[in-house]
């Protein structure tokens, strides 16, 4: 693991006679207030190449783009060459000149526009008056749609949109134009299966054809299958660059975390224990039909199955936000049929949606805020006025208990990294101290090393006796996560898994069939 | 067509409200759909249309702004001592005068706004009180009636006698009205700049990172709010043949309920020519109806409150997100973000 000094020795030898060099950065600083996001490092892409950036949550990754691409300024002694051009400041407006486009994590999109006029956005920028026509647009985001392979309403407002359908509009977006080198902020993240594998097909086409690619992504499979070489960031400084065929996703863990990770079956039975959710027969027209299942107190009942199988659907008639049209949801006995919310967490259910970004977090508010936001009355004191010291206590009870990054409980939660802002949610969501748990993809966008810390903190929430209900896309995730593991197909529960006795091949086949 | 119906809810709600409206009108009085009646209602309203429009550009660059009714009473007064000193000028120097000046005061507003990163409703609650100060103080409140004849002569662009023999006719300020909404439709509809325009109302922080110039937008939409406010106070001395200090005062909230009833969205990104003219037409008509049918001019008051609050309750934007993402909140997020 000496691969850094010996790397970048390397590359600075090779960089004369090399081929060319899309980008190459050096000495790149950025500190945010008692932050310091980047120190020292160095980062170059070859031309053509795809290249993956990896890294914790947190370690600089999105910074680093944004650095790039004009977004921030990046503090003095930073070097930056685009296409054997040094540049002495970035704006967004001439990185895009010289054919730099991104993928952003947060999309980046304008709600109250068409999908159509989303995509060609980037060509009406300019001070310029130009004429516009719709048509013209029009035209060029179906081209790109169909190079894509996929079905989208042109004339949809985006806002109208589930976040995977954004997803791929931000990435038809970044393909518009004439770009010579993406960055992709983790664009599989809210994508199913098939549409990950096109979206890599059309990468690999892309490096082909001479552009060049930097690519992040949290799940190590895809960036080790996609990538020729990977540049790995740890809390903001350089470990090294590697050349990918001779990476394993352990080692990648490794050099990203600094810890061994390993999965192992963590499955239980708890088939004895008294049922903490009963649901029977609960049916709603279009999303799913006929489910009955239970979760015993401590227990994890995974939920898998592809995007479109209902999980998500089934969750919010738990939660109360749609009103199933028939069955019955008991909990710890007693019948219950929420109608909002705010029922729903008054009997003692708790969600943690898949999409964080809208529904989860209010961005603009402070940490703090976000975490208490669900239990104002817990954090009153006297005369019915928010006690800023009970909110204190409470908040950095949380943030220690799931260790959470911050650097100041009320800076906004804006500032967080992606899978810190997931573990805000979740405290947010644990302070209703819930008896049912059901946590929505709760991995999305998150690393690793804090996948493995969500799974810890949910095995030790269950083994205080909460029923937790894990949906997720990814079958292995649940395999060795999950007491019991139940399969969704076209909105009926079809199989059940036991990770105990039955393999992950066995059920990867059954999902993906 | 299907989502030509989704693109324009807003707008075809209202014109459907507006059809129904006229019909009972017509059928209440027998004086509302006569050629008269009609034309009066353009010739009156063709001001406000011109600086409704102006104000679209504003509510879709995710700004609002309350001071430019004042800033038309502005141009005015400065106008009528330029033409004075340029010897008594023309409708062309008219145009040029009161254009030039009315794009000045709104670049005062986009520059205090940008520069000090001030949100919107401040910047223009305190130029609104900065420039009706300045005028009452300068001016002592003196109304001028001795202005150039080319200014106050009526011009016609349609007559027309009825069979009874009573006359009606379209003032000028008609097609100047037409002018600056098919001026403001192009630049918004149909180039690169009003699309940016609408981008940096709906997400700041994504046209930011997509390279869009936010100063020179700004620019662009304050400064087209003062060009509509300029001619505006050109057109209104035409048709009142006086200038009064704080004629206009006052009918800025009538526009911008017009506006926004027209479906413009508080907070940005959303809006469009047709709700700005349906809206307009619809203050418009309820005010002209209640006329008609004798009602108390307080009640029309009462009344367009009462429509703006069902408007913005049953369209898609909710209080909590208009108060959100609104005025209030808009550019200061990304400011305080700007490093
Ligand atoms: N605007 C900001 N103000 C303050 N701190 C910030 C800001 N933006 C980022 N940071 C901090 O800088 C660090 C790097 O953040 P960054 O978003 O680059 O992480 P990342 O590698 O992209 O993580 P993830 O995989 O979760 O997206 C984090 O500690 C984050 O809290
Ligand atoms: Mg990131």
């Amino acid at each position: 693991m000496n691969a850094p000094a010996t790397e970048n020795a390397g590359q600075v030898a090779s960089a004369a006679e090399s081929p060319g060099w899309a980008l190459r950065l050096s000495n790149v600083n950025k500190a945010f207030e008692g932050v310091q996001a980047l120190k020292d490092v160095a980062f170059r892409v070859r031309l053509g190449e795809i290249h993956c950036l990896a890294g914790e949550n947190g370690c600089g990754k999105s910074t680093l783009i944004k650095i790039v691409t004009g977004v921030y300024s990046p503090d003095p002694g930073t070097e930056i060459e685009v296409f054997g051009k040094r540049l002495a400041s970035v704006t967004p407006a001439s990185a895009r000149a010289l054919g730099i486009s991104v993928i952003w994590q947060d999309l980046a999109l304008f709600p109250h526009m068409t999908v159509a006029e989303n995509i060609a956005f980037d060509e009406s920028v300019g001070m310029l008056p130009r004429l516009y026509t719709h048509g013209a647009s029009y035209k060029r985001a179906d081209r790109i749609l169909r190079r894509l392979r996929v079905d989208l309403d042109l004339n949809a407002t985006l806002n109208s949109l589930p976040i995977a359908q954004r997803q791929i509009v931000a990435i038809a977006r970044a393909l518009h134009g004439h770009a010579r080198l993406i960055f992709m902020d983790e664009p599989t993240s809210s994508l199913t299966q098939s549409e990950t594998n096109n979206l890599l097909k059309i990468v690999k086409t892309l490096s082909e054809e001479g552009v060049s690619v930097v690519f992040v992504s949290h799940r190590l499979a895809e960036v080790i299958e996609i990538s020729s070489r990977l540049t790995v960031l740890r809390n903001g400084r350089l470990v090294g660059v590697y050349d990918t065929a001779d990476m394993t996703q352990t080692r990648l863990g490794h050099l990203m975390t600094g810890q061994d990770l390993v999965s192992e079956i963590s499955a239980r039975d708890r088939t004895d224990r008294r049922a903490v959710l009963e649901v029977e027969g609960l049916n709603r027209k279009g999303e799913f039909s006929d489910i009955s299942l239970d979760v015993k107190s401590g227990e994890i009942v995974g939920v898998i199955g592809l995007i479109g199988a209902g999980r998500t659907e089934l969750a919010h008639s738990l939660i109360g936000m749609t009103k199933p049209d028939s069955g019955t949801i008991r909990l710890d006995g007693r019948k219950i049929a929420p109608r909002s919310v705010r029922d729903a967490i008054a009997a003692g259910i708790a969600y943690v949606s898949e999409d964080r970004l809208t529904l989860g977090l209010i961005q603009q508010q402070s940490i703090a805020a976000n975490i208490v936001i669900t239990v104002l009355k817990k954090v009153l004191g006297k005369l019915g006025l928010i006690s800023p010291k009970r909110e204190a206590s409470l908040v950095s009870n949380w943030i220690e208990n799931l260790s959470i990054q911050v650097g100041h409980p009320e800076h906004a939660v804006s500032t967080l990294s992606g899978g810190n802002q997931q573990r805000v949610v979740l405290a947010k969501w644990l302070t209703t101290n819930p008896r049912l748990l059901i946590l929505d993809s709760p991995t999305v966008g998150v690393d690793v090393g804090a996948r493995a810390g969500i799974f810890k903190i949910a095995r030790k929430l269950a083994d205080e006796g909460i029923a937790i209900l894990l949906i997720s896309d990814e079958v292995h995730e649940v395999h060795y996560n999950s007491d019991r593991v139940l399969h969704m197909l076209n909105g009926r529960v079809v199989w059940e898994h036991d990770p105990a006795s039955a393999s992950l091949a066995d059920l990867e086949s059954r999902v993906y069939a | 067509m299907h989502s030509l119906i989704k693109g324009y809810t807003v707008e075809l709600r209202l014109l459907a409200v507006l059809l129904l409206m006229c019909i009972g009108l017509s059928a209440s009085s027998e004086h509302f759909l006569t050629a008269g009646n009609l034309t009066a209602l353009l010739n009156n309203n063709a001001v406000n249309l011109i600086w409704a429009v102006g104000l679209l550009v504003v509510l879709i660059s995710g700004g609002i702004d309350i001071s430019f009714a004042v800033a038309a009473s502005v141009v005015q007064y400065v106008a009528v001592y330029c033409f004075t000193a340029l010897g008594g000028g023309n409708w062309f120097l008219g145009f040029v005068v009161c254009g030039m000046l009315g794009v000045g005061l709104g670049l005062i507003n986009a520059y205090l706004i940008h520069s000090f990163r001030i949100i919107s409703i401040v910047v223009t609650i305190a130029t609104f009180n900065a420039f009706f100060g300045l005028l009452m103080f300068f001016t002592s409140g003196r109304f001028i009636y001795n202005l150039p004849r080319w200014w106050v002569d009526r011009i016609f662009i349609f007559e027309h006698q009825s069979a009874d023999g009573t006359w009606s006719e379209l003032n000028l300020s008609v097609a100047v009205m037409a002018a600056c909404v098919f001026a403001t439709w192009l630049i918004i509809a149909r180039t690169n700049v009003g699309r940016q325009i609408y981008a940096f109302g709906d997400n700041p922080e994504g046209a930011r990172r997509a390279g869009v110039n936010i100063a020179f937008m700004q620019a662009v939409a304050f400064g087209w709010m003062g060009l509509m406010a300029g001619i505006a106070g050109l057109m209104q001395v035409n048709i009142v043949k006086e200038v009064v200090p704080n004629a206009l005062i006052g009918r800025e909230l009538d526009v911008l309920a017009a506006v926004v009833l027209g479906g413009a969205r508080l907070g940005g990104g959303k809006g469009s020519i047709l709700g700005c003219i349906l809206g307009v037409m619809f203050v418009a008509i309820t005010q002209n109806g209640l006329n008609l049918l004798g009602v108390s001019p307080f009640a029309f008051q009462m009344i367009i409150g009462g429509v703006i609050l069902v408007a913005i309750s049953t369209s898609n934007i909710s209080f909590g997100d208009a108060l959100a993402r609104g005025p209030l909140a808009d550019r200061f997020k990304i400011w305080s973000g700007r490093r």
